[in-house]
């Protein structure tokens, strides 16, 4: 059929299956809201910020599986999502992001909010497009889509000049793609698979070292199976969280970092890591020397560019980790589960030596406790987002996780003000959950305007404020490096949160004790409405134990034991 | 630190707007070195060959050929071991240098002179990047006024 530019961005939409946008209008992409005005087919949700509008598709996808899409306009609509994408990127999270362009005749010319938006997008995204004439279009967004979610995920920039969604071209959805530079390798290698096999049969502490891309590929129920039919105690990075339960026997914790001290010291001790969709990030290895020094490396990825990237791998498995563990489930025969009793008694006691807790000493409430509280209260009913900072690791290490896609938070980019519009993104796709945000008196004033979209669209996230008035974790670093010179971290001068949140038509608690913040966070969810819990938390906390940044992960600086 | 080495990488792409930007912001993003890159269209196909030279440890190139290849433009991508390696040069004399010895130089180096006017002559050579290095070195001393090399084109024997 002869459509315009902009209504095939609608049909494709549709076409995909997509059930909510998120995006800002604006000059150049008004041809496209113009139909977005006349259907019925999607939601569209206005976010108050651009930067948000991407952090909700990634919210909503990140918890769905499903791509997530956003809109907004050229020059500073692209430049404020921008953060967006590159967030996406690092997280490998599946997005289509569309942008509207200043008109074929006048890019190049320094037109009214033109921008080289794709010059921009080009180390932020898995790729990106400027679409020069709208017959390219369907094939375009079905590229887009398609590359987007296969392979190893990643966020698609779509940029559109405002004279190509006015073209009328042909559009016809049902063309087959054929993309001969592009071909993800998702089905490991059988001789490798057995291979790696045999090195776990011969080793005697093996440990799993699971990673987001696990998530990314939804087989934590399929490395549910394998690690608990081969007994071997694992380990999860911050992206993995919710892979295994967090009662699961064999789970030690996370590493890293802020890993605790049983499942670091486990990772320097072992003589296989068997890593799985992990990608040995910085703040996962420490010194690379020293990490898993005597050990063997199994690395399953379906990126071929993370395998020998940083650590070298003995036994290198391209393909999606999905297939690849089903692949090993096939080969468990090999595999003597009763071998690694000493092993993970071994790890037991490094777990009673050095638990991963807190003290309960001082006037204000502990940080932790809030978390853990909320575990208790809400557990697997609430969705956690999280923002960046103390309060991020803290709920990585103390929140209750379940399941997979439970926890959506920011980990390779690490940017501050994702939490919030992400969770309204979490809410969008799974209302049937509560969607929590714990976050910090820091990064909640980065996205703070969204509580007009949440109030708007009936979002009703919950905002947890751990509030220390400080910059935490910045503030955590200057008093362990720099001599406790809080340069530009104290952020003593707050506005009223619970007028702030009211002020959007929103709810607002200051809470000091656990009671009280027990009753706020059992009226937040009967309300139902978007919600700031302002808890005023103990000012000084540090997260414990610490990796210092470079040094080897044995050498944790650990949490100082109280007599009791 | 691990040693570094010279390496020459043939990129195939398929020859379309911006594809030369992707392969470059992947250099400079990570860190990785470009000596030389030419590129050209290969005839009668949709795709273009790149060569690029470049230099690090054994890692640093596989990294390089890895993330290369992760471009989606990009068909194929090949690490040369064994290969056929040819440079190009045009040097600009003044006249007033000695036009028969420098040809009889460029001789030897698979050149000659291609152009001779009023003030300057042209000079070419076509040969291993090496060897180009060591004309280069050599007719110094007859006061080049211009230098352009190609940069390295290769094939695999």
């Amino acid at each position: 059929m002869q459509i315009s530019g902009a209504q095939m961005v609608i049909e494709a939409l549709i076409a995909e299956g997509v059930d909510t946008v998120f995006g800002y209008p604006g000059g150049a992409i008004m041809n496209v809201y113009d139909e977005i005005y006349k259907q019925t087919n999607f939601k569209h949700i206005l976010t108050r910020h651009e930067q948000a509008a991407v952090h909700a598709a990634e919210g909503y996808s990140k918890v769905s599986g499903k791509v997530g899409v956003a809109m907004i306009t050229s020059g500073p609509g692209f430049t404020n999502a921008v953060t967006g994408l590159a967030d996406a990127y690092m997280d490998s999270i599946p997005l289509v992001v569309i942008s509207g362009q200043v008109p074929m005749s006048l890019i190049g010319t320094d037109a009214f909010q033109e921008i080289d938006a794709v010059g921009i997008s080009r180390s932020c995204t898995k790729h990106n497009y400027l679409v020069t004439d709208a017959s390219d279009l369907p094939r375009v967004l079905k590229e887009a889509f398609y590359i987007a979610a296969s392979g190893r995920p990643g966020p698609v920039h779509v940029d559109i000049p405002k004279d190509v969604t006015a073209q009328i071209a042909e559009f016809d959805y049902s063309i087959e793609l054929n993309l001969e530079t592009y071909k993800p390798h998702v089905k490991g290698n059988p001789r490798q698979i057995k291979k790696a096999m045999e090195a776990i049969s011969k080793a005697k502490r093996p440990i799993f070292y699971l990673g987001g891309g696990i998530i990314n590929s939804n087989a934590a129920y399929e490395v549910r199976e394998l690690v608990h039919a081969t007994g071997i105690p694992a380990v999860e990075t911050f992206m993995a969280r919710g892979t295994l339960s967090h009662d699961d026997e064999l789970l030690i914790s996370m590493l890293g970092m802020h890993g605790s001290y049983a499942a670091n010291m486990a990772m320097s001790e072992t003589d296989l890591v068997i890593g799985l969709g992990a990608r040995f990030d910085d703040r996962v290895t420490g010194k690379l020397a020293e990490f898993a020094k005597n050990a063997g490396v199994i690395h399953v990825d379906i990126d071929p560019a993370s395998i020998s990237k940083l650590v070298n791998a003995d036994y290198p498995i391209v393909g999606d980790v999905k297939n690849v563990v089903k692949e090993m489930i096939e080969l468990l025969s090999m595999i003597n589960p009763t071998k690694y009793k000493a092993w993970r008694e071994t790890i037991r006691n490094f777990d009673e030596l050095h638990p991963l807790t807190y003290h309960e000493d001082s006037e204000r409430l502990k940080p932790q406790w809030v978390i853990q509280r909320v575990g208790e209260l809400l557990g697997d009913s609430a969705n956690i987002s999280t923002d960046v900072g103390q309060h991020q690791m803290w709920t990585a290490q103390f929140y209750p996780f379940t399941r997979p896609r439970q926890f959506i938070s920011s980990g390779g980019l690490g940017t501050m003000g994702f939490g919030f519009p992400a969770a309204m993104g979490v809410k969008a796709a799974c209302p049937e959950k509560i969607s929590i945000n714990f976050t910090g008196d820091g990064s909640i004033l980065m996205n703070c305007q969204e509580l007009m979209t949440a109030v708007e669209k009936k979002l009703p996230v919950i905002n947890i404020i751990l509030n220390n008035n400080f910059l935490g974790m910045v503030r955590q670093w200057q008093t362990l490096f720099y001599n406790k010179r809080h340069s530009e971290t104290d952020l003593s001068v707050q506005p009223d949160f619970v007028k702030l949140s009211e002020a959007f038509g929103g709810l607002g608690y200051r809470v000091n004790t656990k009671d009280e913040f027990d009753a706020a966070l059992k009226d937040a969810v009967e309300k139902n409405v978007v919600t700031f819990i302002e808890v005023i938390v103990e000012r000084l906390e540090n997260v414990m134990p610490m990796v210092p940044a470079g040094g080897s992960l044995f050498n944790m600086m650990l949490l100082e034991k109280k007599e009791k | 630190m691990e040693a570094s080495e010279r390496r020459v990488i043939s990129v195939i792409v398929v020859n379309e707007a911006s594809v030369l930007s992707r392969i470059t912001d992947l250099f400079s993003g990570r860190g990785y070195n470009i000596t030389s890159l030419t590129v050209a269209p290969i005839p009668d196909s949709k795709y273009s060959r790149l060569t690029i030279v470049t230099s690090g440890s054994i890692r640093v190139i596989e990294q390089i050929t890895k993330q290369l290849h992760k471009l989606i433009p990009v068909l194929r991508v090949y690490e040369h071991a064994d290969l056929v390696e040819k440079e190009m040069a045009l040097i600009k004399f003044p006249i007033s240098e000695n036009i028969s010895d420098i040809a009889a130089l460029c001789a030897a180096y698979n050149g000659k002179i291609v152009n001779v006017g009023d003030n300057v002559f042209i000079a070419m050579v076509a040969d291993e990047p090496k060897r180009v290095d060591n004309f280069l070195k050599i007719i110094n001393k007859y006061n080049p006024k211009e230098i352009v090399r190609s940069g390295a084109v290769a094939l695999e024997r």
